[in-house]
């Protein structure tokens, strides 16, 4: 007997051990390879939901009514911000079998993909086309690497928007909207004291956290301090630092939600929708989803009826940029076919087409603003007029690396609340990505 | 010559299973272990000899003992006794007989049919932590049943949080250990306990004495199934959590070093880690298996 059990016991272990690896190992997507007759586009992104697939459609639909020789081939992998996408992405480009054209943050994001020779210049677009004299200067050179460019900005979001619930603000006798730090924290308190059931500031996961921290550095420390941060003297260590994190901990101990960490960002923007929270920091694409369709698993909500907006207390006047770009690969299947279709995404009438749909502006500055809704209007003022800043959370100021050792600070802050702690892990990791 | 007659054959039979299997078992567990000792920390391969750097950045990590260590250990020590006790405790009492027992073992073993992917993602609904009139899940449950004390913030715990993590792992694997442990039960030849009782043994004496002596090799067999599944876990933390420190494990941190930092010498550290941990648990077993086998 106890042998049969013992013989069955290690089988049971090895098969055991052989089959849950194998089942817990991400699927990869079916690699696509370019081996049939026909050209087909492959374009590789992470807009797979919402207003980015339904903006994405539109423009597949341009692309193939004019390239009926080389349509398009939709590579999306799903996952909010790309970060199951960029693993795939790794994985294909490390296998030598890049996309025609892939998506990424405009910025230091994409240096990563630019120093391992991963994708090519295309200045010869720019000119071409003259995409130069139509996009800002400050956007350009975020995305220019050694006198280079190597990506087409589609879109630019801004992230440091202050959303509420004007209903809830009247309720707690606030007739204004907060425009400098004191006014906010005394509205946060107006808010807790007048209506014990409403959260003051509505708060998600980890990453809407760094958002968060993001907007109010650049509150605290003006645009200048902000991106002298990112520089190889950046100081960390100064008295403003410390003072943005003070803020930062004592809206996370006193004003935010409890459940925060199971919150995605759209579950804490529809807290501020449902009158249950009366503040959330979060970039434009929650205008998408407050006033999209409902098909498309929006809220279709009235724009400055149920929600308004205005810049994160202390950053009027100040633009917190992030974009989505394309890129050409090197060793793309099709390279012709490709710089077809960025010299298209550059155009004014890819441009006006994907943005608002998708919830963005265009990267252009000759944009149709007949095309856009209420809050799009606004924030196409505003993008001319503003001092640019770009974003952290979103890829332009800080590479992965430097990206992820503040992910794993502000994880462990949310835990310990050790602020002198947070500053040196912060400072540390400045020191060691800073370039 | 006819030695090799013997065996010949049956080498080349095998053979094709052993090359595939010391190129890609053998051979991978190699490239991984050399890729954790070079200076492969950027997007850019480089396979510079580096000694243990990343292994001494991990160690001075302030994450990986207080949070993913820490987390990882919680959670192996309630899963895995969490699953022993609710999957013996089920095989006794099927083992005591029971109407439709083939039914219960079917629905028992369900769960471990769904991806932990799956079932992560219910679980997140019924552990959701929203407080006052956002409740909802178990939480919910409890108000309703008059349980307020009950309620809690699960899996987000500042200390007990892992072990609220375990819970969807016991509830997808104690139907399997249930199935070995009813083995093990029947396992006991019925004549054994016909002779406790004749000499007078009671019926729970007849299980002290007599049958769980019986199950010792299928509850070792079930630890190790259960640890090296434990130690492992990846996808259940990601459907639930998703990739945070308040609920990381050194399987996500892997990930998040690999995919996200591009720190591909300190992700392979970490896999080799876990891998000797789970070579640990593992292989005395299978020589203590292979010896006492040989002495039968």
């Amino acid at each position: 007997m106890s042998r049969l059990m013992r013989r069955l016991a290690v089988a049971a272990v090895l098969v055991s051990a052989l089959a849950i690896p194998a089942a817990a190992s991400p699927a990869t997507p079916s690699s696509s390879s370019g081996t049939t007759a026909s050209c087909q586009l492959q374009v590789f992104s992470w807009w797979t939901g919402g207003g980015e697939a339904a903006g994405l459609t539109k423009l597949i639909n341009i692309w193939n009514a004019n390239h009926k020789t080389c349509p398009f081939k939709n590579e999306t992998v799903a996952g909010g911000a790309g970060s199951n996408a960029k693993a795939v992405l790794a994985q294909r480009l490390a296998a030598k079998n890049p996309p025609d054209s892939f998506q990424g943050h405009a910025g230091k994001e994409l240096l990563d993909y630019i120093k391992a020779g991963q994708v090519l210049p295309i200045d010869s677009i720019y000119k071409e086309n003259g995409f130069d004299k139509v996009m800002p200067k400050s956007l350009l050179s975020q995305i220019t690497y050694k006198g280079h460019l190597y990506s087409v900005p589609v879109n630019i979001h801004r992230a440091n928007v202050l959303w509420y619930n004007p209903k809830v603000l009247r309720q707690a006798g606030i007739t204004k909207a907060p425009v400098t730090w004191a006014q906010f924290v005394a509205d946060l308190k107006r808010i807790e004291a007048k209506l014990p059931n409403v959260t003051p500031l509505a708060l998600g996961e980890e990453w809407t956290q760094k958002h968060l921290l993001e907007t109010i550095l650049i509150s605290t420390l003006g645009p200048k301090g902000w991106n002298a941060l990112w520089t190889k003297g950046g100081n960390w260590n100064s008295a403003k630092v410390s003072t943005a994190i003070a803020r930062f901990d004592d809206l996370l101990q006193n004003y935010t939600n409890s459940d925060a960490a199971s919150l995605t960002w759209q579950d804490a923007g529809k807290l501020v929708i449902d009158g249950k929270a009366a503040f959330n920091i979060m970039g434009d694409w929650q205008d998408g989803y407050f006033s999209g369709t409902t098909k498309g698993g929006n809220l279709a909500k009235k724009p400055g009826v149920a929600y308004k907006w205005t810049a994160v207390p202390g950053t009027t006047g100040v633009y917190d940029w992030l974009s989505d770009s394309f890129t050409l690969p090197k060793g793309a299947p099709h390279p012709a076919a490709a710089k077809q279709w960025l010299a298209f995404l550059g155009s004014s009438k890819a441009q006006d087409t994907f943005n608002p749909v998708k919830g963005s502006i265009p990267a252009r500055q000759d944009a149709n603003p007949k095309l856009y809704g209420p809050y799009l209007k606004w924030a196409l003022t505003q993008w001319k007029t503003d001092t640019l800043v770009g974003s952290l959370t979103h890829g332009v100021v800080a590479s992965n690396a430097w990206n992820a050792s503040i992910d794993t600070a502000i994880g462990l802050f949310t835990q310990t609340h050790d602020k002198g702690a947070f500053q040196k892990a912060l400072a540390a990791a400045h020191d060691k990505n800073a370039v | 010559m006819r030695r090799v007659r013997r065996w010949g054959p049956g080498l080349l039979l095998v053979s094709p299973s052993i090359v595939l299997i010391a190129i890609f078992v053998y051979g991978l567990i190699g490239w991984n272990v050399k890729v954790s000792l070079s200076n492969w920390r950027q997007a850019q391969p480089s396979y510079h000899y580096q000694g243990l750097q990343a292994y001494r950045d991990l160690n001075s990590d302030p994450v990986w003992w207080s949070f993913d260590v820490k987390h990882l250990v919680l959670f192996t020590v309630v899963f895995i006794v969490g699953t022993l006790i609710v999957g013996w405790s089920l095989a006794f009492l099927l083992d005591k007989g029971v109407r439709g027992e083939g039914f219960f073992r079917a629905v028992y073993l369900f769960p471990m049919a769904v991806s932990f992917i799956a079932s992560g993602i219910v679980w997140r609904w019924l552990m959701n932590p929203a407080p006052g009139d956002r409740e909802t899940g178990l939480n919910a449950i409890f108000d309703k049943l008059g349980l307020h004390v009950l309620a809690n913030q699960w899996y987000l715990g500042q200390n007990w949080g892992m072990a609220a993590m375990a819970m969807p792992a016991i509830w997808a694997l104690s139907g399997y250990v249930m199935a070995l442990f009813l083995a093990g039960f029947r396992g006991v030849p019925e004549e054994l306990r016909e002779a406790a009782r004749m000499d007078g043994a009671s019926e729970l004496r007849v299980y002290r004495h007599v049958v769980f002596p019986h199950l010792r090799p299928v509850t070792l067999a079930a630890l190790i199934i259960l640890g090296h599944i434990s130690i492992k876990v990846f996808d259940l933390i990601v459907a639930i959590g998703g990739k945070q420190v308040i609920t990381q494990v050194p399987a996500v941190y892997m990930w998040i070093n690999i995919y996200d930092a591009r720190d591909y010498a300190k992700g392979a550290a970490i896999a080799t880690l876990l891998l000797v941990v789970i070579s640990v648990l593992v292989v005395p077993y299978l020589v203590f298996t292979v010896r006492s086998e040989r002495r039968v």
